[in-house]
Parts: C-alpha cells; sequence; structure tokens
C-alpha cells in the first residue's frame, strides 16, 4: 500500500495513500470538529465546519473530503480557523430552534456539543427557525424538520447504504427539506422502517416514536400482567448509554432492571430465536432434500428486510421463510403456552418486546398474522427500542451498571448459544446450520463454529460440505447489498438453471441487529466489531451451543406445539406475505 | 389528483427518453423535455420517468426541486413572468409583483384560485433597458407601471 508521509500541526504522521486530512489528524491526536461527515457514509463536504488550511496557503480546505498529500503541513486550529468554524456554527444556530431542554438528543447530540464546546454564548444572526409540521405517519421514526441541519446524513444512509431512496433533498438553498418525494409522508413512501437515519442523524431531527409513557401506564395497572422480552442485541450495547464499553455484555443487569421497573414476568426473545432455528430448520431440511424447486430459502427475522421484500422483491415471495421473526414467536408463545401454563387469562396479559430496532415497533401491526394468540388483539402489544429502555431505566433511577445480575424466568427465558449470534450478520445462518447440518448427518458437530458465515463484507458467500452435499449459502447485511445476490437467484430463475444459493440470510443493518435503528447512537465499524464480539463471547460462554439442545424449546415442543412445522407450530408461528407498493399512491 | 386527467405519455416523449436512457446527464434533458411539453412536471409523468429511466423517484424529485427551470404544479392558463434581475428589481420589480398580488390575489410562485393565471418572479431575461420588464405568454412588456396592470391584464381574463 503506497503511504504518504505529512505534518498535522507539525507531527509528522504517517497514513494510507488517499487518507483523509481529517482521519491524519487522528494520528496526531486532534479531532477536527465535524458535522455532516460520518465514517460509514463517502464525505461529501456539506457543513464546512472542518476546515483546515495548508501551511504557507490562507486557503481553507475541508479536512473530511481532502485526501492528506505528501509532504504538507497542515494547520488545523490558529484563531482564523476558529473564527471560520464559529461562523458556521452561529449560522446553523441562527436557523435551529433553542429548545434543547426538551428534545430527544439532549445530552448527545452532535450539535449542542459543538456548540458548547465551542463556548457559544450569543447568537449574532437573525433567528430562523420557523416552526414546520413533524412527520409522525409511521409507527417506528419521527421526521422533525424544525431540528434538520441539512447535514444530509439521512439521504445518504437511506440511499447507499439501505438502497431504499425514501429519503432525499427536496427543494434548494434555505427551503432544502430531507424527506420523502411527490409530497407524501414517510409511511406512503418506500420507507422500511429500519431507523438507520434516526441513528446516524447528528442533532434530534430523526428519531423513534418515544412509546415509553405506554409501557409506563401498562405497568401502573394492577389489572395487566407485563410481560417483558429482550432481543439478542440489545444486552451488548445497552451498555453504552451509560457510559459503558461497547459489547459490554448486561444480560443479568437487564433482567434485574426490568423486575425493579415492575415488569410481572422476564422473558427473552433468545429462547424463541431458538425456536425458529428449530421451525426454519425444518423447513429448509425439506425444501432442501424433497423440494429442491423452492430454494433458495430466504430468512424472514428483519422486518425492515421483509417490508424491504413486500415492496422491491416480491417476486420471490415463494422462496421467503415462512417463520415468523424470533419476536413475534416468542409474543404467540407468551399469550398461549404461557398463558395456559400459568392459568392467567391472555387477555390480560400486555406483552413488551426490548429491540435494537425500530422496524420492530412497524411489525407487531403489520399483517394480521401478527395477531395469532387471541382473535384480533396483537401478540406483541409494544415495542421498545433499547434507547427508550435505557431511558426508562434512568429515569426509574436505577443504577444500572453496579446492579446485582439476575436470571431469566423459566419456560420462555432459556437460550442457547445459537439464538445469542442472532443479533449478528451470519448469526441466524450459523445458528440454523449448527442445528440442520446436525440433523441431516445425523452426528454431533465436531466443531459448531462455522467461520464463513462471519465478518463485516457487505455480502458474503460460502459452499458448504455436508457429508458429500454442498450447500450453497449466501449472506447480506446493509439493505443496499442484498440486490446482487437477488438478481443471481432471479437470472438462474429466468434460465431454468440450478440456483446459486440454497440459503440466504438478510439483515437489514450494517453488522446485523448490533447495528440496528434503535442502538444507542454513535455506532461506526469499531463500535459495531466491539458489539460483535460481545455477542459471540455470550455463545461462546454458553454451556448449550445449538438450539435443538435447549431443554426449554425441547418442552414446549412436547407439551404444546408437537413438532416442528405442526399444525399448530404454522398458526402460531408462521406469516404469510404480501406484495405491497413502493408508494402508497 | 382525483380530477386531473391522465397525461399521456406522446410518442415523441417516449422515444426521446429511450433514446437518452443509457446516457450520463439524461434526467436533466428528460425532465427539460417533460417540461416542455406539459410546462410542468407532473406526478404521473415523474413515475413514468421513474420506471422508464430506472431512476428512483426521489432522485426525480430531488433534480425537479432544485433547478429553477422546473416546475412541478400545473400552471396557470395564462403565465405572467415577472423579471427579478438586478436592473428590474431596482426599477420595481417587487411592486409589480405586489400589485399583482393586489389584482389577483396571486402570489409569485402561485396560480389563482380559477387556474386564469400563475404568476412567477424569473431571474435575468436579459432586456435590462427596459426595466422593469415582465412577460405574459412569453410576450414582452417593457417599462411597465403598476398603474397600467389592470390594462395589461384586462385580454387574458377576458379570453377564454
Ligand atoms: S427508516 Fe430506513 S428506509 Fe426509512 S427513511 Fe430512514 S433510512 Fe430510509
Ligand atoms: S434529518 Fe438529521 S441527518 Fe438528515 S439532514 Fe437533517 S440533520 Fe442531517
Ligand atoms: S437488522 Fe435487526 S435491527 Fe436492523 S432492521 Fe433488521 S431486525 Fe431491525
Ligand atoms: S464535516 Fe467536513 S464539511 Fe462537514
Amino acid at each position: 500500500m503506497a503511504m504518504v508521509n505529512c505534518l498535522i500541526d507539525g507531527i509528522k504522521v504517517e497514513v494510507a495513500e488517499g487518507t483523509s486530512i481529517l482521519n491524519a489528524a487522528k494520528l496526531a491526536n486532534v479531532k477536527v470538529p465535524t458535522l455532516c461527515y460520518h465514517p460509514d457514509l463517502t464525505p461529501w463536504a456539506a457543513c464546512g465546519i472542518c476546515v483546515v488550511k495548508m501551511a504557507g496557503s490562507p486557503k481553507m480546505i475541508r479536512a473530511c473530503a481532502t485526501p492528506a498529500e505528501e509532504g504538507r503541513n497542515y494547520i488545523t486550529q490558529d484563531a482564523e480557523l476558529t473564527k471560520t468554524r464559529t461562523t458556521v456554527l452561529e449560522m446553523i444556530l441562527a436557523d435551529h430552534p433553542d429548545d434543547c431542554l426538551t428534545c430527544g438528543r439532549s445530552g448527545n447530540c452532535e450539535l449542542q456539543t459543538i456548540a458548547s464546546d465551542f463556548g457559544i454564548r450569543e447568537q449574532p444572526f437573525e433567528k430562523n427557525a420557523p416552526r414546520m409540521p413533524k412527520d409522525e405517519s409511521t409507527t417506528s421514526i419521527v421526521l422533525n424538520p424544525e431540528k434538520c441541519i441539512k447535514c444530509g446524513r439521512c439521504a445518504i444512509v437511506c440511499q447507499d447504504l439501505q438502497g431504499v431512496y425514501a429519503l432525499e433533498f427536496i427543494g434548494r438553498g434555505e427551503h432544502t427539506q430531507l424527506k420523502p418525494a411527490a409530497d407524501v409522508l414517510l409511511e406512503d413512501s418506500p420507507c422500511i422502517k429500519c431507523g438507520q437515519c434516526s441513528a446516524h442523524c447528528p442533532v434530534g431531527a430523526i428519531y423513534e416514536k418515544d412509546e415509553t409513557k405506554q409501557a409506563i401506564r401498562a405497568l401502573a395497572n394492577p389489572d395487566l400482567h407485563v410481560v417483558v422480552q429482550m432481543a439478542p442485541a440489545v444486552r451488548v450495547a445497552i451498555g453504552e448509554a451509560f457510559g459503558v464499553e461497547p459489547g459490554t455484555i448486561l444480560t443479568g443487569q437487564i433482567y434485574a432492571a426490568m423486575r425493579r421497573l415492575g415488569f410481572d414476568k422476564v422473558f427473552d426473545t433468545n429462547f424463541a430465536a431458538d425456536l425458529t432455528i428449530m421451525e426454519e430448520g425444518t423447513e429448509f431440511i425439506h425444501r432442501f432434500t424433497e423440494a429442491k424447486d423452492q430454494l433458495p430459502l430466504i430468512t424472514s427475522c428483519c422486518p425492515a428486510w421483509v417490508d424491504y421484500m413486500e415492496k422491491y422483491a416480491n417476486d420471490l415471495i415463494p422462496n421467503f421463510s415462512t417463520c415468523k421473526s424470533p419476536m413475534q414467536m416468542e409474543g404467540a408463545m407468551i399469550k398461549t403456552y404461557y398463558a395456559e401454563k400459568m392459568g392467567i387469562d391472555p387477555k390480560t396479559i400486555y406483552s413488551v418486546a426490548i429491540m435494537p430496532c425500530t422496524a420492530k415497533k412497524f411489525e407487531i401491526g403489520s399483517c394480521s398474522d401478527m395477531s395469532s394468540a387471541i382473535g384480533e388483539a396483537q401478540d406483541t402489544d409494544l415495542v421498545l427500542t433499547t434507547r427508550e429502555l435505557a431511558r426508562m431505566i434512568k429515569q426509574a433511577g436505577i443504577d444500572f451498571v453496579n446492579l446485582p445480575e439476575e436470571e431469566v424466568d423459566p419456560l420462555l427465558g432459556t437460550y442457547a448459544g445459537a439464538a445469542t449470534i442472532f443479533g449478528v450478520t451470519g448469526g441466524v445462518m450459523e445458528a440454523a446450520l449448527r442445528t440442520a447440518v446436525t440433523v441431516m448427518t445425523g452426528e454431533k458437530l465436531p466443531k459448531v463454529e462455522f467461520e464463513a458465515t462471519r465478518g463485516m463484507d457487505g455480502v458474503k458467500t460460502a459452499k458448504l460440505n455436508v457429508k458429500g452435499t454442498e450447500v450453497n449459502i449466501a449472506i447480506a447485511h446493509g439493505m443496499v447489498n442484498i440486490e446482487t445476490v437477488l438478481n443471481e437467484v432471479r437470472e438462474a430463475k429466468k434460465n431454468g438453471t440450478k440456483t446459486p444459493y440454497d440459503f440466504i440470510e438478510v439483515m437489514a443493518c450494517r453488522g446485523g441487529c448490533i447495528g440496528g435503528g434503535g442502538q444507542p447512537t454513535g455506532a461506526t465499524d469499531e463500535v459495531r466489531a466491539k458489539r460483535t464480539a460481545g455477542i459471540y463471547n455470550d455463545d461462546e460462554k454458553s454451556v448449550i451451543r445449538c438450539s435443538h439442545d435447549n431443554p426449554d424449546v425441547q418442552a414446549a415442543y412436547k407439551d404444546f406445539l408437537g413438532e416442528p412445522n405442526s399444525h399448530k407450530a404454522h398458526e402460531l408461528l408462521h406469516r404469510e406475505y404480501i406484495k405491497r407498493p413502493v408508494y402508497n399512491k | 389528483m382525483a380530477d386531473e386527467k391522465l397525461l399521456p405519455m406522446s410518442e415523441g416523449l417516449v422515444a426521446f427518453i429511450t433514446e437518452w436512457k443509457k446516457k450520463p446527464g439524461n434526467l436533466i434533458m428528460v425532465l427539460h423535455k417533460v417540461q416542455e411539453e406539459y410546462g410542468y412536471i407532473a406526478g404521473e409523468v415523474a413515475i413514468e420517468v421513474s420506471r422508464m429511466l430506472e431512476v428512483p423517484l426521489a432522485k426525480i424529485y430531488g433534480v425537479a426541486t432544485f433547478y429553477h427551470l422546473f416546475t412541478l404544479k400545473k400552471p396557470g392558463k395564462n403565465k405572467i413572468a415577472v423579471c427579478m434581475g438586478t436592473a428590474c428589481y431596482l426599477k420595481g420589480a417587487q411592486d409589480l409583483l405586489d400589485e399583482l398580488d393586489t389584482i389577483l390575489s396571486c402570489k409569485a410562485g402561485e396560480k389563482t384560485a380559477d387556474d386564469m393565471f400563475s404568476v412567477a418572479g424569473v431571474r435575468c431575461i436579459g432586456c435590462c433597458g427596459l426595466a422593469p420588464v415582465m412577460t405574459i405568454n412569453g410576450k414582452v412588456f417593457g417599462n411597465v407601471k403598476r398603474e397600467q396592470l389592470p390594462d395589461l391584464l384586462a385580454p387574458f381574463q377576458n379570453a377564454k
């Protein structure tokens, strides 16, 4: 790799060719201020706050988008640069409302932080922050254009990382708004509710729909039996909201905090992840051995991906696994199996799910199959994101990090290591392979890890040799990466040739759910790597590694469901899909 | 949108889009053509262009709302443009817009309730010697005084 030597304020640094001045400066322990830049995205230099100079030249250049050049000496701070940056900031603040106190991002807003670092105490420019209506049309995210600083991150995430094109710069100059085309609201746009825009927005202009009040109200209602479940990815990320290192596993502390918040029963979505493997693994083996024309089997546990597929890839509906997501399986089991076992009237159960995901808020009411346990009532009543749970814990004054660890409640809580890895890209595939290969070969796996499924490449493919039979798999994460895989499948269908893949896993978010749109903000690949390591640690320290060895799952089949893919399982744990238009108009 | 008739795309337009489909910079060219043909870029046409060019609808709206040249709303029957170039501005172009608003109840960028007129402030149209300048349906009127406006508008108000 060609290297470049340059100076940052006189300090020598060596970086790979093409490295931006911004990143070179980090090696010299300088953090140039940024607003529009995000390490996930190609820089497009919109805001101008990151200006630096070259020694001997008065010209200001944008550090985020300019590669460091050989032999240069870059000046990252002097009186003139500070003045320019301050002016940029003051101009942004002139267009920004001053209601930090009631803003969802107060305390971790990038604009607030920079304004604080710069010691802004006055606003010299005329205030121009008109009131504007919010877009609250979806059940997942809220757009508040008043707060938007037009950095463009959301649109670039939505287009370049997710390939959805729900958001775009509409209009010009000071009238620019980041919103869907054709004057429609998000709900009628192509938006798949992944929430990646909200995870990347530097300010409080796009955020999760806050439903903590509903949870608190339910917890205060003595007539309700309030049950909670938590997704795999929550346990390795929630700590960040309390200043703990990403990837720290806080499962026991979360169970304890949930009990203190007043939940009557604490379950774990991981149980249902094991259940999903039993159902989906069986589905795969059936298609692979007896119905090859129905291959590839495509995973369906990510609701943003399901929404994308129903809009953009509904030609492949027959290839979709009919399995519900683990959250919805758990939800259905809570209001049937658990209610029955405990002799509780399921109508009095209020079922809450803690998810790393904004799309999950949409999923629970997305079609009639989401109400399978008791009549029209939803199987899951409320979804809170990791961020919302963290707020509830703080509001209650719980010293979260120092809580003594507690155990999950039995029946729908115990899980295998295979379940926890659902939280990362490749994890569902790996978990499914652990069980499917065991069943297909009739032998215990010598090694449960499948390395080919791991890592951050947008598309991972592998050929597995299962006792002489070839199994081809593909894994995609970051919604934009799926199209190439789907097109290969479509091409084979068109030509009547053998499918290139037998089993495909898709997760909408980069890195999988650990990088979900409802996780603590500030995720970068560095943070994702730590959360991922936390997930694999959780798996390694599990005594039980494979879903089919989970004793509570075995009991659920024996006492309630019968066999995997049984009639009862189909009623409660499986679903159908519909074609949806890209624009609802 | 219910009361608007579906806009059929002319053969010429379809041929034009097909011809430009693979060329770089095609979106702006195609939108120009659409604007020329209909006088604005209608939602249905944008959707059709999106389908034909395989460009996301969001991108089309991004471009169409960024450039002054494009309008997304159907213009009035008669199009009034008031030059807002420096010369015209100094000679009272804003007064003309204000007066038009008084007479027609229609601000720049809008159209009248009866769809008879739309009013726009436009960039310099290159007749600075005649400032202030306005055009009605492309016909240029120079040295316009606000008192003259009722007379200038009269023939268009009656024309059906
Ligand atoms: S939620 Fe996802 S699809 Fe919807 S606007 Fe945000 S990034 Fe785009
Ligand atoms: S909504 Fe947020 S991410 Fe999008 S442009 Fe505005 S400030 Fe930036
Ligand atoms: S990858 Fe996970 S967090 Fe992201 S949208 Fe899908 S289910 Fe939600
Ligand atoms: S951070 Fe470099 S221009 Fe915005």
